[in-house]
This record gives structure tokens, C-alpha cells and sequence, in this order.
């Protein structure tokens, strides 16, 4: 594209090249600051949403690619890279001043990988403890089990908000600082790791003033289970299993995702059948998904009446997975190539039947709840989040869609058979609890809508595509996006040829919503924050990978 | 396994039955039989669920399978009123230790129930760096219940198991607590309480 080219071309020390719509741009780490600068803050196409960091090791030297993606033209790429040589103290500039979701995942390559970002004020480690050895998605970390044994207490809390941070002043001096995250005088309150409403084992510290939130915390890692790091030595066949239980409520959309963006790099050529049936299972997997979040929101507000409706539905979902797939919540149903099994012959009939049952429950769910003055009480007003801001923060899926963000998949770049069905993305302005709270049963309609016009027309032909029984990908980066229940999940690999990938890296759209949380929530009453939370609809187990 | 093994799980009560057969107190043992009755029948599990097992958890809580059948219903959000912890999901380094104290922090006498083959030895996350293998390696486990997450089913299948533990137990003939040495003999130094009897 012409306005990208023409951005690029002011970066005379960058190496572009461009592959299909990506646009890889390499810059020395010296010009990182100055080439993020110019894409974030050009008036032509302000690259202003961060889609992710991904960390790197070369082997030699350490480094970052960040996807960025410009809310104007939503499908085009840059992948901006950039790596330093110093393996003992490796440093980069931060970008946490320009993009507000940056902060976050250059913790998260700090944890893994030990480099520096040279004034990001909080460089604590993201999901390990304070005290771990070592950097664990390095190649040459030492993961014998003598070097960090299994804690027998819990980690101070001293050390967990004690922000150390590196920055270089106008003189070019580096200063080491240390700040405290709480002060001293401050009421702080513990909400998890063991709470009900967390949602998984999420650790909230939160400052109070009276009743008002006047600061949240975020602690991750409760249920950090290492899958990018086992990835590296398991197959792809074997990835897909992990995938699945990491956003156990959309497992099939990522697990969909991975095995497109293995198919890319194999240039395999999938048969019509597989992309139908996968894209009615993905429908089906969203809709129970919203079930499940609606019905948890409506328990954290205090009415377990919708939590048993909203299980109630989804277990004839439940019944219709089990069938087909064999599983009830792990589907493992997309493999590489195709899905696993031939769809089971009372399939069509099941989800025929399912569709005018769930729409007549909606109407009864919208009765039960929607209409109820006290929810709506409850929601109405509380919570805003404004589209600028979900921009910067990274908040995709439903919650991005409730402030009027543009930012589906499904209808940015679409894949398997989204182009054969009609469907609207929905879309609300207001970015308030109650909108996202309403988009999600929207959502709920438009995806019954794909699944009736997909379903009578699901082609003959093969399940499955013939696959070798080794898949070994080409050498090169694969990057694929989908549509999950949650927001946009990326899928990255860089392959060198072998049959094991050399990285993955997944996009968790939940690690964003948590960190919309601590923006949203400030001001509010503490007992909203509960709901607040049910209202982004988080998995923890997503967030923690 | 054959469905006729899989009935087969009568030989905790067969066990029983064999030692009080061999001189225990009637009355006692009665007595037993009805607390057990009743604290088998109304069991607390704690919520705790760190990952993927935890939904299938809550489908068990809800109408289709709901568990309040067997009055295991009541679940509680405090360690200090719960009487089983259902651990579903990975427990990790970090966890481990709120875990710990989580078991810690109920009271006696309790229970843990392993879900899952995460929680039983680590499961498909056998070779992470962050894993622990299995939450027996941290606190003391009675029932394991495979599965990846296990059904519903199992689940309520692994609490019948637990059921009938709890009906074994004998209450009034619990072993004694071995006393540490400084409470049992008076101190020297110390002058003697008046009324030292108590």
C-alpha cells in the first residue's frame, strides 16, 4: 500500500520487505525510538494500535518484534524488529509512553528473555516470582529443578511492589531507581489469588480510599504453565493440544488459529468441508463461551438464577461438542490439515434444533436479567471505557466493540468460510459495564445467524487434507490473527526448518482486558469491581500461558 | 477396564466391616455410623479452581448434573468453612504455597480431592519449568479422579468415593495426638499454679 511505503521510506536506516500484507521493518536498536515515534505519531496512518512484543532469542543476540496495526487500515502489518548483541546487560528503549498496552508486555519480555526497557518505570518480572533464576525462554536457561525448587512460602509482598527501573538522563548517565508502587499511609486491599469472582487465580491489590478505587494491581502468573517454552520442543501436532487448554472457554477458535497458521507456512490446501464445519464449531464454541460469561457477570452481581440458565443452555451446546468431537469442553477437534473426525449424522439436526431454542431463551435471558432494574441500576453508568482508550490499551473482542472499535477478525481479515456468511459486526458507543454486558448476547444472535446459513450448505468432499506424518514447517515467520470469544488472538511462529517450531508466541486478548480493568476501575466503588470484571469476561489460565 | 471392575469398589466397607467384626464397642461404633451418616451426606467443598477443570466444576454445580443431590452444594468461599478442597487445575511454583496455606487454614477434619491429571502428576504440562507434579507432592491427597478435565460424572463418581471414606472414619476412636514433650511434663522452673489440678 502506498501511504505505508511512502511512511517507510522515511526511515532510511530501516531494512523493510513485505510479505503479502505485513511489512517486516528491522531497525538498529539505537533507531527503535525513532522509527516507533514516526509510525505511532504520523498524521497520514498513525500506527496506533500495539498488537504485541514479541520477544526473541537469535541465539547471538537478543531482541523484539513489535506487530503494530493501524485502526484505519486494520489488515495491514508492520512487524517492527529490532535485537542487541549484549547478552549479559541487553537493553532497549521502551515504548510504554506512547503505546499504554506497551508497559505490560515489555514486563513480559523482561520476565522471559532479561532484557532492560530503558525507562518503563515498573520493570518487575511479569509472571515468575521476584526471586526465580534465570530467564526461561532463553536457549541456554538451565531448567533443572535443583535451581528453583518449589517455594515453600509465599513471595513478599514487599518484594512484589518494589518497581526497579532503568532510565538515562538528558547527560546520557544510566540511573538505577527503585520506587514503591503503594505509599506507605496508603489502605491497600487483597482481592485473590483465591477469590470466587477473580475468574481463575487472578491477585488484585487494590488501594482503597474509603469505598473508592483509587489504584488497582494486577499479579499475574498464578497459573504461568510454561506453554511457549514447551512448545519448543513438542511437535505442531502436539502444540495444538496445549492450545486448547489455555483459553479452555475459546480452545477451539486458538486451536483454529494455530492450525491456519501452520497451513500457511505448509501451503496446505484445505478442503471446503473442513472450513465450514470448523467455523460452525468456532460459532458454537463462542456462543457457549457468552453463555458462560454472561451467566458468571450475572452471578458476581448476585444473581446465581442466570449462572444456572445460562449453564443450562450451554450444555446443550455441551451435548452437541461431545458427539462430534468426543470431548465436552476440550473439543481437540481442528488438526493440521482438517478436523480430527467426519461430523456426527445427527449434527445437522442437533444445532438445527439448537438455534430456535437459544433464540427463544435469549428473549427469556434478556427478560430475566436485561430488564431487571437492579442490574440495570448496577450497570448503567459505571465503567467507561472511551474508544481512544481501548485503542492504546489493546482491548479487543467485545469489550473494544462496546466503545465503538472497529476490530473483528472475522470481517478485518477473513478466514476459513466468515466470507460466505452474512453477518454484522456489532457495535455500541457508549462503553459503558452495560454495553459490553449487552454486546455479548448480541454477539450471541449474529453467531446463530452464521450458523444457519453455513449449516445447510456444508460441502461434500474429504474432512481432513493428506498431511505428511512429520509436518515440518519451512524456515520463516508465520503470523496468523483470529476472531476468539475474548478479543484477537495471534498466533507466531518462527520456524527454522525443523519439525520443531524455534518459537510461538500467542497474543493473550485477556492480559489486555486485565489491564483495562486497572483503568477502568479507578473511581468506582470496590464492590463494582466484581462486576467490572465479569463484565471483560477474562481467563486467567489465557493470560498466564 | 471391564464394567464389572468398575462396580467393584465395595472393598472399603468389606475392609470395615472385617475390623469391627473383631471386637469393637457397639455403641461407639453406632455412633460413628451416624455422624459419618450425616457429615458424608453434607459436605463443604471449598471453591478453588485454577484452570480448565474448574468449568467442568461448575457444570457440576449447575442444574444438569448438580451435586446439591448429594448435599455437596454448599460451597464456600472461606478455607475456614469448607470441609473438602476440590483442587481443579495446574497448581504452579507460585501457587503452591497459597495452596499450602489454604489447606492450612481449614479445619480438621478435611479433605483433598486431586481433579484432573494436572493435579494427579502434572498432566500435559509434565515438562514445564513451572509446574509442580501432581498436589500430592504439597498436601495430602485422598481421591484422585483422572481426566482431561474429567467429566461431570467422574467427578460426582470420585465424591461417592470420598462419601465412603468419610463413612470409614471412626470419630470417637481417633488416635491419640502424640503431646509434645513441654506440655506434658510440668516445668521445674515455673512455680505450681494454685489449684494445680487442672
Amino acid at each position: 500500500m502506498k501511504v505505508i511505503t511512502d511512511l517507510l521510506a522515511q526511515l532510511p536506516f530501516a531494512a523493510v520487505e513485505q510479505k503479502e500484507k505485513t511489512y517486516t521493518v528491522a531497525v538498529p536498536k539505537e533507531k527503535l525510538r525513532e522509527a516507533a515515534t514516526l509510525l505511532y505519531s504520523n498524521s497520514k496512518l498513525p500506527f496506533d494500535f500495539l498488537i504485541d512484543i514479541v520477544g526473541m532469542d537469535y541465539g547471538d543476540a537478543l531482541g523484539a518484534i513489535y506487530y503494530l496495526s493501524a485502526t484505519q487500515f486494520p489488515s495491514y502489518l508492520i512487524a517492527l524488529k529490532t535485537q542487541t548483541d549484549d547478552r549479559e546487560h541487553p537493553q532497549l528503549d521502551s515504548v510504554s509512553d506512547l503505546w499504554l498496552s506497551a508497559g505490560l508486555y515489555e514486563r513480559e519480555v523482561h520476565d522471559f528473555f532479561g532484557i532492560t526497557f530503558v525507562n518503563n518505570p515498573d520493570m518487575r518480572r511479569l509472571f515468575l516470582r521476584q526471586d526465580w533464576n534465570g530467564y526461561p525462554l532463553r536457549k541456554d536457561y538451565d531448567a533443572s529443578p535443583e535451581r528453583n525448587p518449589v517455594p515453600l512460602c509465599n513471595e513478599e509482598l514487599n518484594d512484589m511492589e518494589d518497581l526497579p527501573a532503568t532510565e538515562i538522563s538528558i547527560e546520557g548517565e544510566r540511573l538505577e531507581k527503585h520506587r514503591k508502587l503503594f505509599e506507605q499511609e496508603e489502605y491497600v486491599v487483597n482481592f485473590g489469588p483465591q477469590h470466587p469472582a477473580t475468574h481463575g487465580v487472578l491477585h488484585l491489590r487494590v488501594s482503597l480510599d474509603g469505598e473508592m478505587i483509587k489504584k488497582v494491581d494486577p499479579k499475574f502468573g498464578y497459573i504461568h504453565r510454561g506453554i511457549e517454552k514447551m512448545s519448543e520442543s513438542y511437535t505442531y501436532p502436539q502444540i495444538l493440544h496445549l492450545i486448547d487448554r489455555m483459553d479452555y472457554l475459546s480452545g477451539t477458535i486458538h486451536r483454529h488459529g494455530m492450525c491456519l497458521a501452520v497451513e500457511k507456512g505448509l501451503e496446505l490446501d484445505v478442503p471446503a468441508r473442513v472450513h465450514y464445519i470448523r467455523t460452525i464449531i468456532d460459532e458454537l464454541t463462542r456462543i457457549a463461551s457468552h453463555l458462560l460469561g454472561w451467566g458468571c457477570m450475572a452471578m458476581d452481581m448476585g444473581s446465581i438464577t442466570a449462572f444456572v440458565y445460562g449453564m443450562r443452555d450451554r450444555e446443550k451446546i455441551m451435548d452437541i461438542f461431545e458427539e462430534t468431537c468426543g470431548g465436552r469442553l476440550m473439543a481437540n477437534y481442528s488438526v493440521i490439515g482438517g478436523v480430527m473426525n467426519d461430523i456426527h449424522p445427527n449434527f445437522r439436526r442437533k444445532v438445527k434444533e439448537f438455534i430456535p431454542y437459544m433464540r427463544k431463551m435469549l428473549k427469556e435471558h434478556h427478560l430475566l436479567f436485561t430488564g431487571n432494574p437492579i442490574a440495570r441500576d448496577r450497570m448503567e453508568g459505571v465503567g467507561y471505557l472511551s474508544k481512544e482508550q481501548a485503542i492504546a490499551l489493546g482491548a479487543t473482542g467485545p469489550t473494544g466493540r462496546a466503545s465503538g472499535w472497529s476490530n473483528d477478525i472475522r470481517k478485518i481479515e477473513p478466514y476459513a468460510a466468515y466470507r460466505q456468511a452474512d453477518f454484522k459486526e456489532m457495535l455500541r458507543s457508549d462503553g459503558l459495564t452495560f454495553d459490553r454486558y449487552i454486546i455479548r448476547l448480541d454477539e450471541i444472535e449474529e453467531s446463530l445467524k452464521i450458523v444457519e446459513q453455513l449449516i445447510d450448505n456444508i460441502p461434500g468432499g474429504a474432512y481432513a487434507a493428506k498431511t505428511k506424518a512429520i509436518i515440518k514447517l519451512p524456515e520463516g515467520e508465520y503470523h496468523q490473527r483470529v476472531e476468539g470469544a475474548r478479543g484477537e488472538f495471534d498466533v507466531y511462529i518462527c520456524s527454522k526448518g525443523d519439525k520443531y517450531p524455534y518459537r510461538v508466541k500467542f497474543r493473550s486478548p485477556c492480559m489486555t482486558l486485565v489491564n483495562t480493568l486497572k483503568y477502568i476501575s479507578v473511581g468506582s466503588k470496590v464492590a463494582d469491581l466484581i462486576m467490572l470484571g465479569g463484565s471483560l469476561d477474562y481467563v486467567v489460565p489465557c493470560i498466564d500461558r | 477396564m471391564k464394567f464389572e471392575d468398575f462396580k467393584d469398589n465395595e472393598y472399603l466397607e468389606e475392609y470395615v466391616n472385617e475390623l469391627r467384626a473383631n471386637g469393637v464397642n457397639i455403641v461407639v461404633t453406632k455412633l460413628d455410623d451416624l455422624i459419618n451418616w450425616g457429615r458424608s451426606n453434607s459436605v463443604w467443598p471449598l471453591t478453588f479452581a485454577t484452570s480448565c477443570c474448574g468449568i467442568e466444576f461448575m457444570c457440576l454445580g449447575a442444574a444438569r448434573y448438580d451435586f446439591a443431590r448429594f448435599g455437596w452444594e454448599v460451597t464456600r468461599n472461606s478455607p475456614r468453612q469448607a470441609d473438602v478442597v476440590f483442587c481443579c487445575g495446574t497448581i504452579v511454583h507460585k501457587m503452591a504455597p497459597v495452596l499450602k496455606r489454604l489447606y492450612d487454614q481449614m479445619a480438621e477434619p478435611k479433605y483433598v480431592m486431586a481433579f484432573g491429571s494436572c493435579a494427579i502428576s502434572g498432566g500435559p504440562f509434565k515438562k514445564s519449568y513451572h509446574t509442580v507434579m501432581g498436589v500430592d507432592k504439597i498436601i495430602p491427597v485422598d481421591v484422585y479422579i483422572p481426566g482431561c478435565p474429567p467429566r461431570p460424572d467422574a467427578m460426582i463418581y470420585g465424591m461417592m468415593q470420598l462419601a465412603r471414606k468419610i463413612k470409614m472414619q471412626e470419630f470417637f476412636k481417633l488416635p491419640k495426638q502424640p503431646q509434645p514433650s513441654c506440655l506434658c511434663a510440668p516445668d521445674p522452673q515455673l512455680p505450681e499454679k494454685e489449684g494445680g489440678e487442672q
